[in-house]
């Protein structure tokens, strides 16, 4: 089965979700950064979709859209905003910070045209993914080969939980 | 047209890992630097789950470790902006100079 229009959605997809990543950066108000990192983080569940990893995107939308930028959304009301956005937005040295980013553009363009094993990648026949059982086999890898992995990610959300906790509290 | 390759997801991640670093190199405001290191974050994400096209899952259950590892630091760093602002009233990083010799 051959998608419809893959190249039409995934350049309106990749676009959204640069234009938001733009609007992140550039917003002086930081509920509007919010929310154009919530239409990047959607933009990039569909450009997931269309990779084949359904259970990544749906992932991607409860855990990030739903609970990371609720969380983010919070924290922006609790600290004060009015105050911040009367403020000079960009540091000192912006300068330097957007030569090294650029710098850091630069290398990738070079490399994204020089490489011979990224266009060999290009070339390459995409492996045959189960479609029907994605969530199947992301579960037997979690439970299988990464199963230390796992506990491990468990043990660092208890941490993070606790570091959470211990940091906003006033007095313990 | 062209055909869609997993060059074209890598160029796209590449292109937000350089606005995520754009945004944490220049920002004042916490907030936002935190929310450029989701974006460098999903970059990465995106290179990951492009590449399981080519070789298998492993890829998407690395991707999942790295959205539970972007959920810790959310909510660490968050808690550690709200310690802060109880201190002295501001969200910007450049204020935040105590351990500054």
């Amino acid at each position: 089965m051959t998608p419809v229009a893959t190249p039409f959605f995934f350049y309106l997809l990749s676009s959204l979700a640069l234009l938001g990543g733009i609007l992140v950066i550039t917003r002086k108000n930081a509920v509007h950064s919010a929310l154009a990192l919530i239409l990047t983080l959607l933009a990039l569940a569909g450009l997931y979709l269309m990779l084949y990893a359904p259970f990544v995107a749906g992932v991607q939308i409860i855990l990030y859209a739903g609970g990371i930028m609720v969380l983010f959304l919070f924290v922006i009301m609790l600290v004060s905003i009015e105050k911040s956005q009367r403020e000079e937005q960009f540091n000192k040295q912006w300068i330097a910070g957007l030569v090294a980013a650029v710098a850091l553009g630069a290398l990738f363009v070079r490399v994204f045209v020089k490489s011979k094993a990224l266009h060999d990648l290009a070339g390459m026949h995409p492996a045959q993914l189960p479609e029907q059982s994605n969530t199947q086999e992301i579960a037997v890898y979690l439970y299988g080969n990464y199963m230390l992995a796992f506990e491990i990610a468990s043990l660092l959300l208890l941490v993070a939980i606790i570091g959470a906790v211990v940091m906003a509290k006033k007095r313990i | 047209m062209v055909p869609i390759t997993i060059l074209h997801y890598l160029i796209v991640a590449a292109g937000l890992f350089v606005l995520g670093v754009v945004g944490v190199l220049t920002r004042r405001n916490v907030v936002i630097i935190l929310m450029s290191i989701e974006l460098i974050l999903n970059a990465v994400n995106l290179n990951l789950v492009a590449f399981s096209r080519l070789w298998g899952l492993h890829g998407q259950v690395f991707a999942i470790f790295v959205i539970t590892d972007a959920a810790a630091e959310a909510a660490v760093g968050l808690g550690i902006l709200i310690a802060f602002f109880r201190n002295k009233e501001t969200v910007n990083v450049d204020e935040v100079d105590l351990l500054k010799w």
